[in-house]
């Protein structure tokens, strides 16, 4: 048994002893304590355009970002006309263009086109590359500006600045260990698109004219540049469309738990920022408490169910009947049949295996799934559409939820919105009006929490009814019944949380504009993905940044006997029990919908 | 010697005891039938949609009542497609608008009790009688709703004093009982701290001019009145901000359940086309009443009916500890306090020093001594000197030494001298007073000090205490030991408001080693002594800077800009208009204690916001198990598994559900009205506790709730 503990034990103790050390230096940095060496100095300088209020650091945030959205479109439209293109790939469509700028853009990397098949080199180093530094940069910031304005400081820092220090200080030094480690197990690093090789069994793939062996073209570039940060900056668009589940993307064990830590790191470590630029260490262990609790709960279900045999392929060997009312039928109720099935004659010791990299086993599937869904990385090395029902719900819960460390500085300011309103209801029951901080949470600040809240559930919620009701789900999903829901609301889910993954198992891949046969509904779902990332990206950083500065302006009074401690273990069970109700609340149907009734149904998979 | 003995009534100018539990004898039954039916009366006025619009979530219930009952006409007129029987709308519909009735009957029964509250206390100021001053000595006689702010009305022994106002002329007793419930009269004169008067009190003896501060219909008592009236009631700014963050809690729910309309459609098709039958496969899901049920169990309900109960409750408990809240906010702001300002005398301490002990000096003995002091004290009417007698006797002293022969001269105290004392026809000379006057005099007798009353006086003035000189001639004869005697019960109060995380400060005119002393002996945080008004103001403006949130109480004019800079400022009814003005609640009764009420009054109020809130949340979990299964049964039997309660029916799920959601409100109106006691217990363990009932048991308690109504409704054959 051990041996399927020992891999996300391994990382999350890993992930914890980086994250104490990495933090005091994350915090140094954004503090500015350090001496820029000289160059570096210069060009912080002629980037520092002076402190921002937070409305100036908004601004600041949100200009670049549309800058950003056009840098990308520009990029990906020139694709047939850029150089490091030798394979003379085409324009992608219009509504995929539009559906990768706005998920690279906002750090989600929800791929509707397949990295190796679609993309050039180039579009890979100047859209891929640049977004997942510069965007995962972005979140971050953001955090730093609510750290400093909850501090009560008018000016909450420079959003130029911020990103240089997160980039040049962080990103990049990370991404380079990471990279050489990378490079040395075996991942491509070359400008060179393809390779041909002669397959290990002759005429694997086929013969020419003349009969003989056809060579395998391979897709290479620079991947050992992308996985990094693809990691790192918890984006998690692959440079090929099996994501960390292709061989040169993720070449070894070794690779695939570097893989897994580079994700965890920074998400671990800006919550013990957190409370060091905040000097409330305590404070911040108890939050780091509660995401360490949902993380271990989310792994072990995803792991315990996924050790489970498919429920596709094993028999039902008799018929179910069930009895469902029905005002029409004899008796208000009519029976269903639902037909023995015979099993698949395969064995499933190991548990469920359909669907996994097999170099990694089990096991390695659902904790990678469970991760990256719980912190909003969304590379893959498994297909979650094949999990079994149950294990799906663990990524499904991580991206609900969204605040499981989450990521990098979203994560933590997800938990703050949690966190405020916890506060706010059930801080009064010690007698006070309610207190974050040692300042008074009003009306404001918690209207602006409840709307960044709001927005992820109505952005989940609200598409995934319109496609479930209409051609737009139905004849895109693989699977009928509850699995079918089940990809729709993932699909929706993902693009929300800015996530990413791709449960899959839909028609949403469009491809290159040319593309004769594309799949039939894969306008919509680019368009509505597109917009669901964009709308639940921005507002849920505006507003935080907003609230914070509202309550940062307020008096901080000390704390007493009588004022709510938020570092014990009270609180603890205060945050954990407002994220799980809270959670529940939302979510409990459509997960009743999905993945329960695919589990507890007679038709796994969609039968 | 009739005048020697100690006498048993009180002294007017005493605060009433400490250990006296405040006074509810207004409190109401809680569903007393006079105020049952007028509130049942109004929850139908209630149901009003602009009524209902001020309350978003009993709003969103009342409209979904009325959808209900378009497909209940719908379903009469045979124009219903649903599948589902008529008397199910009409038991769903019955038991939403139920819902809403049961919110509004909240409402209005906390409203009757805070009117019925104001009543009683209005009821002292129907109209009577004044007599107004016009120019100087004219008098007219006027009604007392006629007299404006600024008129000037004689009141005399036996009348009732027209309105409120300040007394500009003369002295009278006053029986305040109609407003305190206090039958002891007490003192009010004009130009001190106790200038004030209210309107429907009596003067019981003497006449005083009083000036109208306030026109009729504008005094304090009529504001709070507004307070508790649902019409003007204005909402404190933590209510509105929980109103707010229940509207999104409502909003929430809304894009929780109409989504889930076109998934359970998705699953109807599917179905229909996997069994292959012809007809459309109908679920809950799809049905809209049921949603709307879904919709409101989820919505906060319960807090949404009862938030307005409880911010009126609590006004009412102000009212019912006698005390005029000017704003909703003030009560709400007093649970967040973080320092109050106590001033020591009447507060801390008895009004008066008392004497406690005599210390002979030289030969003298005790009692001897004590004998001296008090013949010395016998024609002083001091409270001071009148204790001095009291302690003699205490001491085994007997009436009849203390003998006056005719022709004994008495020497009353002056600001000159600082002590009094008698002159004996026997040529005995008796002085007690200030140590360093008595000194004084004893060495003009001439005499001189012994040379160990130097330490006696500076170990009792080391111990808080004031130390008196008695001297018979020329002879020192020793010290009368004044001190000043705790409240009973004071610093068990002190304990309290240390437990819930509040400073107490005693304010003090004595000098930093007695004031230290005081404070020591009370348990008092922290004491300013040799204050003065603007001390305490800028000690006031030193913890509000710090973020702290101060209260005071204070009476006299003086007192009036700090009460105003405090963040709750309780002025006495006995105190100047001025006080009255600037502070933000005013006690009937007088007593400076009171704060501490006040502070726990606040607290209730806001704690018992939070439960509620966390309880209504809490509820949610269990309804999803109601629920969901069954909005899935005709669709997706096998969600069945997550009917952990073993609901009969789908219907019956539903309906169970939405009845719990609505008979919970009703069973929370105690709660609401007399608030979630609060204790001192410290924020961790409170939130612990609190956490533990309205929390854990908010997620527990409908699970059996629910399945309860569901065995009734099996039972009584209620349901298929």
């Amino acid at each position: 048994m051990t041996q399927y503990w020992f891999l996300p034990a391994a990382l999350i103790v890993a992930a914890i002893a980086v994250s104490i050390p990495l933090s005091q230096y994350a915090a140094w940095i954004m503090e500015g304590q350090y001496r820029p060496l000289p160059v570096f100095g210069w060009i912080e300088e002629k980037l520092d355009s002076g402190p921002q209020d937070w409305k100036q650091y908004t601004a600041a945030l949100l200009i670049f970002n549309l800058l950003l959205f056009v840098w990308g479109y520009v990029v990906l439209a020139l694709q047939p006309i850029m150089p490091l293109n030798p394979r003379g790939l085409g324009m992608l469509a219009p509504t995929t263009i539009f559906n990768s700028v706005a998920s690279f853009m906002t750090n989600t990397n929800l791929q509707h086109y397949s990295g190796d098949v679609h993309f050039s080199n180039f579009s890979q180093i100047f859209f891929t590359i640049a977004n997942q530094y510069i965007s995962a940069a972005v979140g971050f910031c953001a955090l730093a500006a609510i750290i400093r304005a909850f501090r009560g400081e008018k000016k909450v820092g420079n959003f130029f600045v911020d990103m240089w220090r997160v980039l040049i200080y962080m990103f990049v030094p990370a991404a380079i260990l990471s990279g050489v480690l990378f490079i040395q197990q075996g991942m491509p690093m070359t400008f060179q698109s393809t390779v041909q090789v002669n397959t290990v069994e002759p005429g694997a793939m086929g013969t020419d004219d003349k009969g003989e062996a056809k060579q395998q073209t391979l897709v290479v570039g620079p991947v050992a540049a992308v996985i990094p940060i693809k990691q790192i900056g918890t984006n998690g668009g692959g440079f090929f469309g099996a994501n960390s589940a292709h061989p040169y993307e993720n070449p070894s064990a070794w690779t695939n738990f570097i893989t897994c830590l580079d994700m965890m790191i920074f998400p671990f470590t800006l919550v013990l920022m957190f409370g060091r630029m905040l000097r409330k260490m305590r404070h911040s262990i108890v939050i780091y408490g509660v995401m360490l609790t949902l993380m271990v709960g989310m792994i072990a279900w995803a792991i315990h169910y996924e050790l489970e045999p498919n429920p596709g392929l094993t028999a039902h060997p008799t018929s179910v009947t069930y009895k469902i009312p029905s005002a029409t039928a004899k008796g208000g109720f009519r029976e269903i049949q639902v037909p023995s099935v015979g099993g698949l004659p395969v064995d499933q010791h190991l548990g469920n295996l359909e669907g996994k990299e097999l170099r990694f086993g089990t096991v390695a599937g659902p904790t990678f799934a469970a991760l990256t869904t719980a912190i909003t990385c969304g590379a893959v090395d498994c297909a979650h559409d094949s999990l079994n029902p149950l294990t799906g719900l663990s990524p499904m819960v991580g991206m609900w939820l969204n605040c499981v460390f989450g990521g990098k500085g979203v994560g933590m300011i997800n938990l703050l919105l949690f966190l405020i309103i916890g506060v706010f209801i059930a801080g009064q029951m010690v007698g006070r009006s309610p207190e974050y901080l040692g300042r008074k949470v009003g009306a404001r600040e918690v209207k602006l929490a409840v709307i960044a809240l709001l927005v992820h559930p109505l952005m989940i919620l609200g598409p995934t009814g319109l496609f479930a009701a209409t051609d737009w789900g139905t004849r895109a999903e693989f699977n009928p019944a509850a699995h079918g829901f089940s990809e729709i609301t993932y699909e929706f889910t993902s693009a929300s949380a800015n996530n990413g993954s791709g449960f899959e198992g839909l028609g949403d891949t469009w491809g290159f504009n040319a593309n004769p046969n594309p799949a039939p509904e894969s306008r919509p779902w680019d368009i509505a993905a597109g917009l669901v990332m964009m709308f639940s990206r921005y507002l849920p950083i505006v507003a935080p940044i907003a609230m914070a500065a509202f309550l940062g302006m307020k008096k901080e009074a000390p704390y007493g006997l009588g004022t709510m401690r938020d570092d014990t273990m009270t609180f603890y069970f205060l945050l954990l029990g407002t994220i799980v109700i809270l959670g529940a609340l939302l979510f409990l149907p459509v997960a009743a919908l999905g993945p329960l009734a695919d589990h507890l149904g007679p038709m796994p998979f969609g039968g | 010697m009739e005048a020697l003995k100690t006498t048993q009534t009180s002294d007017p100018n005493v605060p009433p005891p400490l250990s006296v539990p405040p006074r509810r004898s207004r409190a109401q039954a809680l569903f007393a039938p006079e105020l049952v039916r007028p509130a049942l009366r109004e929850a139908f006025v209630m149901l009003r949609p602009d009524v209902q619009w001020r309350n978003p979530v009993m709003f969103v219930v009342e409209a979904g009542a009325a959808l209900t009952f378009l497909f209940i006409i719908q379903a009469a007129l045979g124009m219903s497609s649903s599948q589902l029987s008529t008397g199910y709308f009409i038991a769903l519909d019955a038991w939403l608008w139920a819902t809403v009735l049961f919110a509004n009957f909240a409402t209005a029964l906390a409203e009757a009790r805070g009117r019925a509250q104001a009543e009683s206390l209005r009821a002292a100021r129907q109209d009577t009688p004044a007599w107004r001053l016009k120019g100087q000595d004219i008098v007219e006689q006027v009604l007392s709703s006629d007299l404006r702010r600024g008129d000037r009305v004689v009141v005399e022994a036996g009348q009732i004093i027209p309105g409120d106002g300040e007394i500009i002329e003369g002295i009278a007793s006053v029986d305040e009982s109609a407003i305190t419930g206090e039958s002891a009269p007490v003192i009010r004169e004009a130009g001190g701290d106790r200038s004030g008067v209210t309107g429907g009190t009596r003067v019981l003896s003497d006449r005083i001019v009083v000036k109208i501060t306030a026109a009729t219909g504008e005094s304090f008592l009529d504001r709070m009145i507004a307070l508790v009236e649902g019409a003007v009631r204005q909402r404190t700014p933590n209510e509105i901000a929980l109103s707010l963050v229940l509207s999104a809690f409502t909003l929430i729910f809304l894009i929780v359940v109409v989504p889930l309309w076109p998934m359970a459609l998705n699953a109807e098709v599917y179905m229909q086309s996997y069994l292959g039958i012809a007809e459309p496969l109908k679920s809950l899901g799809t049905d809209v009443p049921t949603l709307v049920a879904l919709l409101v169990c989820l919505i906060p309900t319960t807090i949404g009916a009862l938030l307005a109960a409880i911010g009126i409750a609590g006004m009412d408990r102000a009212l019912q500890a006698n005390i005029i809240a000017k704003s909703g906010k003030a009560v709400e702001t007093a649970g967040d306090v973080d320092t109050v300002l106590l001033d020591k005398t009447g507060t801390i301490t008895m009004g008066n020093r008392h004497a406690t002990e005599f210390a002979p000096i030289g030969n003298h003995t005790a009692l001897e001594l004590g004998r001296l002091a008090a013949m010395a004290s016998i024609a002083d009417d001091t409270p001071e000197g009148k204790t001095i007698v009291k302690l003699y006797y205490d001491r085994g002293g007997k009436p009849g030494d203390l003998t006056i022969p005719k022709g004994t001269e008495f020497i009353p105290f002056s600001a000159q001298t600082r002590m009094s004392g008698i002159d004996l026809p026997d040529g005995t000379v008796i002085r007690k007073g200030a140590p360093d006057a008595v000194l004084k005099f004893v060495k003009t007798q001439p005499g001189s000090a012994p040379v160990e009353l130097q330490k006696t006086i500076d170990s009792i003035a080391s111990q808080g205490a004031t130390p008196l000189l008695v001297a018979e001639g020329r002879t020192i004869a020793g010290v009368v030991v004044l001190s000043d005697i705790l409240k009973a019960g004071i610093s068990e109060r002190l304990e309290r408001l240390r437990k819930m995380g509040v400073r107490s400060v005693m304010i003090t005119g004595d000098n930093p080693l007695t004031a230290a002393t005081i404070a020591k002996k009370a348990g008092v945080d922290d004491f300013v002594a040799e204050c003065t008004p603007e001390s305490k103001l800028a000690y006031i403006r030193r913890e509000q800077a710090e973020g702290k949130l101060v209260a005071m109480v204070g009476d006299g004019t003086n007192d009036a800009p700090a009460l105003a800079q405090a963040d709750v400022g309780l002025a006495m009814n006995s105190g100047t208009q001025a006080a009255k003005e600037a502070g933000n609640m005013v006690d009937l009764d007088s007593n400076p204690t009171k704060l501490l009420e006040v502070v726990e009054i606040g607290k209730q109020l806001l704690m018992t916001r939070g439960a509620l809130t966390t309880f209504s949340i809490a509820n949610d979990v269990a309804k999803y198990f109601a629920i969901v299964p069954a909005l899935f049964a005709g669709t997706l039997p096998w969600l069945n598994a997550m009917n952990i309660m073993h609901l009969h029916s789908p219907t019956s799920a539903i309906l169970s559900a939405v009845i719990f959601n609505a008979i919970i409100i009703p069973l929370l109106i105690p709660i609401a009205l007399r608030g979630v006691q609060y204790r001192p217990l410290g924020a961790d363990a409170l939130l612990r506790r609190n956490l533990l009932v309205w929390g854990v048991g908010g997620v527990l308690l409908p699970f059996f709730g629910i399945k309860l109504i569901d065995m009734m409704m099996v039972a009584g054959r209620m349901v298929a």
